[in-house]
């Protein structure tokens, strides 16, 4: 069903835990539909992101994709940090199976979110970067046939 | 490769090798079709017979009762469908329950578009249908109650007997579905004032495939299948011979060691729960612990997700089943632990295991040990839990 990628990350889950006195942090998603994201981040005075953690209650899907997206906004400017889509996030994994697209918008939306919660906290205005919304859910579609 | 460790025998059982060896002289030497005239193909006409006798007294029935299917959802479809279509006249009421197998729930759906009035009976928190419940929802237009013997996921057995007593005495017909109750606890169609009842071979050692409805002598309904006509015109298709060989074989064991099986099989499922509920917190039990398959285990493990919980089962060669959205293909978690009151987040970190008889004791105090560990890692990981525990502490 996963990518070998997807159950490496899964299984050994880059960045799990927290981080005091976080510079922002961000929860999305809705235990009602079984994924909950949480992203922490460190981010220095020139606005790089030194450190980035997760928790997340969800598939392993939503695990993995968590896990790369740490992993991605690592080292990466606040506008960078924006511009990592669930696209990139799927594609570090060699992709997702399609019911679970989902956990990857998850992943961008808590980037989006502890982002944010940084801007918020410094008064800061970032370019592009929207109020995040904290319940993700998409719409089931019927097949065809 | 790690040791399987099987503990999903309500999904499906490996099918024993008596039954495998019974059926292959049905694929080679005794390929004949039934309905053909020659002498060759009696002994196929004559083993399908046999099975049918086998079933035939499992149940306390008569043999013609019995009619072969491809599986337990096409006897499901048969029932409803049928007994709403031959019905008709008497009444457009059906009253089911909320915690069905999908191919009683969907069958009834396609039938409320098509002009049907359906009623969904609630079950108490241990997954219970009362009698009361039934009483009340009893119609003058009501032509049939369908109430499954025990569930799938939680394996609560339904007060049977009660029930059809209800649906006789308001003149609405019974069905049952019986997948995973057959030839796990005894049951007497006679006695128990069922109509109709669905098995399927699978879930009790025979091959997946082939299953029958039992139909009560006097009950009008005609076939799903139409066709040729095998079956006393009443389900078309060329017999499934080896299949049906196969669930001959199956439920003559199955019967045979079932005394035994329920015996062992329920002391390893008291001894797991109480350790569990004992040695890990924030647990629970879901279903009656009293009205019980011998061989039904369900937790809720609070703070994680069931699907996350199988793949960390199946790393360490343990095959399980949850009922979390994830598992499920939609969103919404299994509407069987949302109907015994279960919030959405906890049937989420739902895990069913079921036993058969080949499990053993050191498997399950290893797969124990398994849950401790994951349970506690994926806890480590979950927001849900760090929430509670922050809060718990201040
Ligand atoms: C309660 C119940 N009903 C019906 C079915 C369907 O049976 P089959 O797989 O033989 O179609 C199952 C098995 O999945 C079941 O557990």
């Amino acid at each position: 069903m996963y990518s070998e990628k997807v159950m490496d990350h899964f299984q050994n889950p880059r960045n799990v835990g927290e981080i005091e006195n976080a510079s922002g942090v961000g929860t999305v998603g809705n235990a009602k539909c079984g994924d909950i994201m949480r992203m922490y981040l460190d981010i220095d005075e020139n606005h790089v992101i030194r450190e980035a953690r997760f928790k997340t209650f969800g598939c392993g899907a939503a695990v993995a994709t968590s896990s790369m997206a740490t992993e991605l906004v690592t080292g990466l400017t606040v506008e960078e940090a924006l511009k990592v889509t669930n696209k990139a996030v799927m594609e570090a994994l060699d992709g997702l199976p399609p019911v679970k697209v989902h956990c990857s918008l998850l992943a961008e939306e808590a980037i989006h979110a502890a982002l944010w919660d940084y801007a918020e906290k410094n008064h800061l205005k970032i370019e592009g970067l929207e109020r995040p919304k904290t319940d993700i859910s998409e719409h089931e579609e019927e097949e065809e046939w | 490769m790690k040791n399987l460790i099987y503990l999903d025998h309500a999904a499906t059982t490996s099918t024993l090798p008596e039954v495998v060896d019974a059926m292959l002289p049905y694929f080679s030497a005794h390929y004949g079709n039934p309905s053909s005239v020659y002498d060759f193909a009696q002994q196929s006409k004559h083993a399908v017979q046999q099975t049918r006798t086998t079933i035939a007294n499992a149940l306390g029935c008569p043999d013609k009762d019995i009619y072969f299917t491809a599986g337990g959802t096409e006897a499901d479809n048969w029932a409803i469908k049928e007994t709403a279509h031959a019905y008709r006249s008497k009444g457009n009421h059906i009253i089911t329950t909320k915690i069905e197998h999908h191919a009683v729930l969907h069958t009834c759906e396609y039938l409320e578009k098509n002009g049907f009035e359906v009623t969904y009976l609630d079950v108490n928190e241990d997954g219970i249908v009362t009698p009361e419940s039934l009483e009340k929802a009893m119609r003058p237009d009501t032509i049939l109650v369908s109430i499954m013997f025990a569930n799938n996921e939680i394996g609560t057995i339904q007060p049977i007997k009660e029930l059809g007593e209800i649906a006789h005495k308001h003149g609405a017909l019974f069905h049952t579905d019986a997948v995973q109750a057959f030839c796990q606890v005894p049951i007497n169609v006679k006695e128990m004032n069922i109509d109709m009842l669905s098995a399927s071979g699978h879930k009790l050692g025979g091959p997946k495939g082939i299953g029958f409805l039992y139909i009560r002598t006097g009950i009008k309904i005609g076939p799903l299948i139409h066709g040729g006509a095998q079956e006393r015109r009443r389900r078309a298709g060329t017999e499934n011979v080896p299949g049906i060989v196969g669930l001959g074989k199956a439920v003559e064991i199955s019967l045979a060691t079932m005394e035994e099986r329920a015996k062992k099989e329920s002391e390893l499922r008291d001894y797991m729960m109480d350790r569990i509920l004992a040695e890990i917190p924030f647990t629970r039990i879901n279903g009656s612990r009293k009205h019980r398959l011998p061989n039904n285990i369900n937790f809720s493990f609070q703070f994680i997700e069931g699907e996350s919980l199988l793949i960390m089962l199946d790393m360490e060669g343990i095959c399980a089943s949850s009922g979390s959205a994830c598992t499920s293909g939609s969103l919404d978690p299994s509407h069987v632990l949302l109907a015994i009151g279960l919030p959405h987040e906890i049937a989420h970190g739902s895990l069913r295991l079921t036993l058969g008889n080949e499990n053993t004791k050191e498997e399950i105090d290893f797969v124990i040990e398994q849950l401790k560990k994951i349970v506690g890692r994926l806890r480590e990981m979950s927001p849900l839990y760090e929430d509670y525990m922050k809060k718990g502490n201040k």
